[in-house]
């Protein structure tokens, strides 16, 4: 009998403790961000679809069309092309696809370049019912076109 | 005012009040839920969301009244009708202030009781009439959750009914004038167990409009939408009016029964017109601070088990509302001049 009136005053003792966590939580500040309106921050770590990076100069991209990341590419969904140009050391780079309907986004391309070119972006925004907007033309990315 | 007026005037009222109060009362549930857990809730459609209501109200109105295969059609649609008609009715005899009452009649109290019980049956005959396993299995909980749960109510009410002599409500209201310590919940001197009968009386009122967490009719994870399964556009509609529109009336009572229903905390009230408008401004407040707290409740506690539903009721409820009863009547023996 005292374990009825004992577990009747606990009981009803809990409650109240449980009404007042939620009551605590009504005044606090909410914590969601409102998605469409508003856009987190990438995490420093986070892999994107890769990106050309531009020369800090010229905005053109840093890239020499050594090929190291098309080699290096398991996937072979990358395809890049360069030309020689008149009083530019180097090759410049005139192409760079990357089908990204196949970049499983090991990174390998990332690590093999050597000119520091290349990186993962923080697009996360990528969503399309056509498998054509997945390949990506990197320099009209870099442009800003498209 | 002649009476043909007054009647329609609060027809219109009471009609206008319910509705309102449905539609409402789920933009403070959903705001109330999102800021428990932290979030916002709806803020689209209008400042704060406000227009929300309107919108998915429009959204129910255009759906098709589509009468689903096998249903037994009369009682289909008999059945919403049965949950909102009795609620609307009880609206006649809750004082919202001392002249601010459609009808005052001797058995108001009775009547909102012998009204309440019509709404078990509306859920009832709909789960019944769907012909859907679900909507049958919450019709058979529902009955069975109102059952054992009308009893610890009615005699708390009894309980209230040998202090308070009258069945009346508003004369109910007259008794607890003065400062808010003569609120019955407070007058210990009436009955030694009296904060506790508010609480039988609360939490029974939870059940009977099966409200969370005792959501036996409706339980989303178990039984789809329970009886309101087979239920489209205003079908659904109705009973969704129904079931706020019951919350506001059990909030009500309790108010009215324990919490000094349109009196104010202090002995004051301005004289005539103004008189009635301050005792209505205490009634809502009481009354809304009270559906807060349901809504409060529903968005802390998980839904319980069924067989603890009915442990809840038959061993500790009834037994000690029918103690409160024994002792209350022993204090009026004793102490008969308290």
């Amino acid at each position: 009998m005292s374990g009825y009136f004992k577990e009747l005053i606990s009981g009803t003792k809990s409650l109240f403790i449980g009404l007042g966590i939620t009551g605590k939580y009504f005044f606090e500040p909410v914590v969601t961000l409102q998605y469409p309106h508003e856009h987190l921050e990438m995490t420093p770590r986070f892999r994107g679809h890769i990106e050309l990076i531009p020369d800090e100069e010229t905005g053109e991209p840093k890239c020499v069309v050594c090929g190291m990341c098309q080699k290096g590419c398991p996937s072979g969904c990358i395809t890049l092309d360069g030309e020689k140009r008149e009083g530019v050391k180097g090759k410049v780079l005139t192409k760079y696809i990357l089908n990204f309907t196949t970049c499983s986004l090991c990174g390998q391309c990332v690590e093999s370049c050597k000119f520091g070119a290349i990186r993962f972006s923080k697009d996360y925004n990528l969503a399309s019912p056509r498998k054509e907007d997945f390949i990506f033309d990197l320099i009209k990315r870099l442009k800003g076109i498209n | 005012m002649p009476e043909p007026f007054r009647v329609i005037l609060f027809i219109i009222f009471v009609m206008a009040f319910a509705g309102l109060n449905a539609a409402y009362l789920v933009w403070c549930e959903r705001k109330g839920a999102g800021h428990i857990q932290r979030r916002i809730g709806p803020k689209e459609v209008g400042p704060f969301g406000l227009l929300q209501p309107i919108a998915d109200g429009i959204k129910l109105m255009t759906k098709q009244l589509f009468l689903p295969k096998g249903v037994d059609p009369i009682l289909f649609m008999v059945a919403p009708l049965m949950v909102m008609v009795p609620a609307i009715m009880s609206f006649v005899v809750i004082p919202f202030s001392e002249t601010f009452v459609a009808r005052e009649i001797n058995i108001g109290l009775l009547m909102i009781f012998a009204f309440a019980s019509v709404n078990v049956l509306g859920l009832l005959l709909g789960g019944w009439g769907s012909a859907n396993k679900y909507a049958v299995i919450a019709a058979a909980r529902c009955v069975s959750q109102n059952v054992a749960y009308e009893i610890p109510m009615l005699i708390t009410v009894i309980t209230m009914v040998m202090v308070t002599n009258t069945m009346n409500l508003n004369e109910i209201v007259r008794l607890q004038d003065g400062w808010f310590w003569h609120w019955h919940i407070f007058r210990l001197d009436m009955s030694l167990l009296m904060p506790v009968a508010f609480l039988i009386f609360f939490t029974c009122s939870l059940a009977e409009t099966n409200r969370a967490p005792f959501d036996m009719a409706e339980a989303e994870s178990e039984l789809i939408a329970g009886a309101y399964t087979e239920y489209p556009g205003m079908g659904f509609g109705v009973f969704f009016m129904g079931e706020y529109a019951n919350i506001v009336i059990g909030c009500a009572l309790s108010v009215i029964l324990f919490l000094g229903g349109w009196q104010s905390p202090i002995p004051f009230s301005p004289a005539g017109f103004l008189g009635v408008v301050w005792g209505l401004f205490w009634f809502l407040i009481k009354l809304y601070a009270l559906i807060f707290t349901v809504i409060w409740i529903r968005w802390t506690y998980p839904r319980t088990q069924f067989y603890e539903l009915l442990n809840l009721s038959w061993k500790v409820l009834i037994p000690i509302s029918l103690f409160n009863l024994i002792l209350t009547a022993l204090q009026i023996k004793i102490f008969p001049w308290l």
